[in-house]
């Protein structure tokens, strides 16, 4: 294989890269939002979120990327399959790190929020500024899981068309006809991709010792 | 929007069909995952330091590697090394080279969580290694693996949909093709994801049964 073929791949990579890092934020946010849901005290609520939880951890990823890729522009919405495909990956991922935070939210201690009360912090604030950071720093090494997860669920939406690392990988052994060393580099960038996350997220975990012991 | 699903009910019998590909490639790569992932945790417990590190090379890499690049390089790539495989037998060896690797950690996790004096006790009695194996550290971890290998279970029911990409004609590859030939794709799509979220769902609370109904012979205090 030769150099310029890798270099194709390797800036396929960025896509990848991208794809995943705002699939990973999307659905850490929304996936906050369903863990309050599924936690909150109105039934039809916390059924709404126990039902997208178990809906999108049910099916499987490639099944839901299919849907919405074809749904969107059933329901008007033309939108480019990058798009279709970021929605699908946040949604997805949103419903494992929901469960995640729910861990992490159970584990934050009662008295923190006893004291939080008697301080007058109104429940948003409680929220934000007392839940939310400590279950984040007890779900850390559950998001590295799931970082590295969707990095490699990515390669699914080179079904939909978009161009990242696995799709790059698939046009050049279609046009070179050598799927052996193109399909080979492209998992080796794999590997050091999901490498570098996860010793950077337990470099993370190190110093960012702050919060409550377990 | 309207759902169309007199399509589905005349596509009937292929989609049945189809659904039995899905669950009898689950259901013989899962075994075979399983089996295979046995063997390499026992061969990385027991076996030479080379055996060890060869073993290991190979979970990481399929640890680290998504398994859609995986199945490209044994179907597209194997027959460049003299390994043409059709479809059906490419997905079920990649389901199971693929699980073996998740599997043989659980089984290590597992090992590891049986202590150590047990085994030890058996050494002594004069116990060999398969006695150890089979008396000792299978029947005492097994309550332990069970949650993760239900888990991994549920992920490889999941992945037999990735299989349709290699044109394996098992349910999402039908329903694929019954959408591209009548542009009626979400309706099937929804009642796709409905079949596997249900499918999912009932693996999940069968585990959950097993493993209240196994928990009375686990490790105490483990």
């Amino acid at each position: 294989m030769s150099f310029k073929l890798f270099m194709l791949l390797v800036q396929a990579c960025g896509w990848t890269i991208v794809i995943s890092s705002i699939s990973i934020v999307l659905g850490l946010l929304l996936g906050t939002v369903v863990s309050a849901a599924m936690q909150s005290s109105q039934r039809a609520v916390s059924l709404a979120g126990r039902t997208f939880v178990s809906f999108f951890r049910g099916a499987p990823l490639l099944v839901q990327l299919l849907l919405i890729y074809n749904l969107l522009p059933m329901l008007g919405l033309n939108v480019p399959s990058m798009v279709a495909a970021i929605i699908g990956l946040s949604l997805c991922t949103a419903a494992y790190q929901a469960e995640n935070l729910r861990g992490g939210f159970a584990s934050v201690p009662q008295g923190l929020l006893e004291a939080a009360d008697m301080l007058g912090l109104t429940p948003f604030q409680q929220f934000w500024r007392i839940r939310a950071p400590i279950a984040l720093r007890m779900t850390l090494p559950a998001l590295t899981n799931e970082a590295i997860m969707i990095l490699k669920a990515s390669s699914l939406v080179s079904v939909v068309g978009v161009v990242e690392l696995t799709r790059m990988a698939q046009d050049l052994s279609a046009s070179t006809f050598k799927p052996l060393p193109l399909y080979a580099a492209a998992a080796l960038l794999y590997l050091v991709i999901n490498t570098v996350v996860s010793v950077g997220a337990n470099r993370l975990e190190g110093s960012f010792r702050w919060g409550v012991k377990a | 929007m309207t759902f169309d699903f007199d399509l589905i009910a005349s596509a009937g019998p292929e989609l049945l069909r189809a659904g039995g590909v899905t669950l009898l490639i689950w259901l013989a790569g899962t075994l075979a995952a399983v089996v295979l992932g046995f063997f390499v945790a026992i061969g990385r417990r027991y076996g030479p330091p080379t055996l060890d590190k060869g073993l290991r090379a190979y979970v990481d890499l399929i640890r680290g590697t998504p398994f859609l690049i995986q199945l490209f390089l044994l179907y597209y790539g194997g027959p460049f090394i003299g390994l043409t495989l059709d479809p059906v037998p490419a997905g079920l060896f990649g389901l199971a080279v693929y699980g073996a690797a998740y599997f043989s950690e659980i089984f290590r996790a597992g090992f590891e969580s049986v202590p150590r004096g047990h085994v030890e006790a058996a050494e002594c009695l004069g116990l060999t290694r398969v006695q150890i194996v089979g008396r000792i550290l299978v029947p005492e971890m097994t309550v332990l693996v069970l949650p993760p290998m239900v888990n991994m279970v549920i992920v490889l029911l999941k992945e037999t949909a990735v299989l349709s990409i290699i044109t394996v004609p098992e349910l999402t590859f039908q329903v694929s093709s019954l959408g591209s030939a009548n542009y009626a794709f979400v309706e099937a799509l929804f009642l796709l994801a409905c079949f596997y979220w249900a499918l999912v769902e009932i693996c999940g609370n069968l585990g959950r049964l097993a493993e209240a109904r196994l928990s009375r012979f686990g490790l105490k205090n483990a």
